[in-house]
């Protein structure tokens, strides 16, 4: 069973991190480092203004890899966990290009996809997919067949059976995958965003502010950015309450 | 809470055999035969017991006889219908609960109602003459959470469960369907020596009060004693000529410890100690 995170134990860390981050201003006492008093009534100055802008491009661009690596890995890793014989073929393969980076695949997909936002947006659908495919296939492959001969013993066939113990079995594994790579998706959407495109919080961080010396306009794009990242990974974290609630009982 | 009277269910008796083996023969691939030529009739309402050491076949056997297994020869008819799939209304309990780790005991209970109602009357995943009535389903599914004494878990998670508890809910998932034949696969093996008298008294009492037709898998020799009227007994060899023991001791969970319910226990254990002998050359099964 896992631990909940409650909004306290939220709160608590928010004001944890806040002054941390005050501490090491005071200590560091340098431009690069501007303290959180300076920065986040800044954060909120230009959140509706251009910043705003910066971080719906990144949103728009994360939540489109979400939904595209999900579409395409979630029936792959339900019929490779269906299938054994299938799987056994292919899982050497899955297994060599799991912990691969592919995030150096980064000049391949641009070369053949053009700097567009379809190939950065690829290029984080394929990190998510391989996730997704490696959780959904074993949480369909790790299904007791005591469990699936008891449910065809009350009638179902395949499609019941997809829809009434597939389907939801592999439902919380698809968001678990979500949730913790999420980070990783952000981590190469920052990359990514630093070359030929006008809207983006890792544009907006290295070529508007960085490379002009705007230090505490950078760290408003570095919070978006970070914000991105929590609001994604809680997002998740709440559906997965709700659907997966069995995982979650005392 | 008012709990409605007890489901009349079972249908019209058609015939008065409910399932004929006739001339069944099995192996699994090239292994070595587990049937051949075997052939005995189970009678509408009688609970039967089915005995015998592992590898044996007897999980098989309940499993052609589900209609999840296909024979290598001749058929299984039921009501005198050859089995070709599973059959609707065929219930099966198996020795882990099977049940949905992710939904409620209420769902659970329910899943069968719902996986009818999703295909339809169509004969093949659901009886032809199903008729889908929410009212009478939901007091069915109370009936029998009530019956199984687990009505206060509707609301839990089968993790949140014993194993009794969890087992309960299985049979109440299977019963809520109206089955005309009871199959189970060594239901309360995993349970604990209280719970596990506890369940098979609740079967004694089900079979008493519903008359339904049953058979019981299992590796355990008072448990076939408790609850089977008749007992077949299966051999490691391959098995060609059923041995019956006909049981009137079945039924009586309390008198475990008469002297009339040891000796059948005894005769049982040498009856499987004879045919283990003669496989094994000598090596002793267990109970």
């Amino acid at each position: 069973m896992k631990k909940k995170t409650t909004l306290f134990s939220t709160l608590i860390g928010v004001m944890m991190f806040f002054g941390l981050w005050q501490l090491l201003a005071l200590l560091i006492d340098r431009p690069i480092l501007p303290a959180p008093t300076v920065v986040v009534p800044l954060f909120f100055a230009h959140f509706f203004g251009e910043l705003g802008l910066h971080f719906l491009a990144s949103a728009a661009r994360v939540l489109a890899a979400i939904t595209l690596a999900t579409l395409f890995a979630a029936p792959l890793g339900l019929l490779l966990g269906q299938m054994p014989r299938v799987d056994r073929v292919l899982s050497p393969l899955i297994a060599i290009i799991y912990p691969i980076p592919k995030i150096i695949f980064l000049p391949v997909i641009y070369v053949l996809m053009g700097i567009s936002d379809f190939s950065k947006i690829t290029l984080i659908a394929i990190i998510i997919f391989f996730q997704i495919l490696v959780v959904v296939r074993d949480e369909a492959s790790g299904l007791k067949r005591e469990l699936i001969l008891s449910v065809k013993s009350l009638g179902a066939g395949r499609r019941a059976l997809f829809r009434y113990v597939y389907l939801p079995a592999s439902l919380p594994a698809v968001l678990t995958a979500l949730r913790v790579s999420v980070g990783t998706a952000v981590a190469v959407l920052f990359i990514a965003e630093q070359s030929l495109t006008s809207y983006g919080l890792g544009y907006y961080i290295v070529i508007e502010t960085y490379q002009v010396l705007l230090y505490p306009e950078m760290y408003t794009g570095i919070m978006g950015m970070g914000l991105l990242g929590v609001l994604l990974y809680f997002a998740l974290y709440t559906i997965e309450l709700k659907v997966s609630r069995h995982r979650f009982v005392e | 809470m008012k709990i409605p009277s007890p489901p009349s269910f079972w249908p019209i008796e058609r015939f008065s055999e409910m399932i004929e083996v006739d001339a069944l023969g099995f192996r699994y691939g090239d292994g070595p035969a587990l049937f051949a030529d075997f052939t005995f009739t189970i009678g509408r309402g009688e609970a039967w017991t089915v005995i015998g050491p592992s590898g044996c076949g007897k999980t098989t056997l309940l499993y052609l006889i589900a209609g999840l297994q296909t024979p290598g020869g001749g058929e299984i008819r039921i009501g005198g219908e050859k089995i070709t799939r599973a059959r609707p209304s065929t219930g099966l309990v198996l020795q882990d609960h099977g049940l949905l780790p992710w939904a409620t005991i209420l769902e659970n209970t329910r899943l069968g109602l719902r996986i009818r109602k999703f295909y339809g009357p169509d004969g093949k995943h659901s009886p032809p003459d199903l008729q889908i009535d929410a009212e009478k389903d939901g007091q069915r599914v109370d009936y029998w959470l009530h019956w199984l004494g687990i009505e206060h878990l509707k609301e839990k998670y089968p993790v949140q469960l014993s194993r009794g508890q969890r087992q309960r809910a299985a049979i109440a998932r299977t019963l809520v369907l109206e089955p005309d034949l009871l199959l189970m696969d060594e239901p309360f093996s995993a349970l604990d020596a209280p719970i596990r008298e506890e369940l098979q008294g609740v079967m004694n009492t089900f079979h008493k009060e519903s008359g339904l037709t049953s058979l019981t898998v299992t590796h355990d020799i008072e448990e076939a004693v408790v609850l089977g009227e008749k007992i077949l007994v299966l051999d490691n060899r391959c098995n060609l000529v059923p041995q019956i023991i006909d049981n009137h001791l079945s039924g009586e969970i309390d008198s475990r410890a008469a002297p009339e319910f040891r000796r059948r226990c005894l005769e049982l254990r040498e009856l499987l100690a004879d045919g283990g002998n003669r496989q094994n050359g000598g090596s002793r099964l267990r109970e």
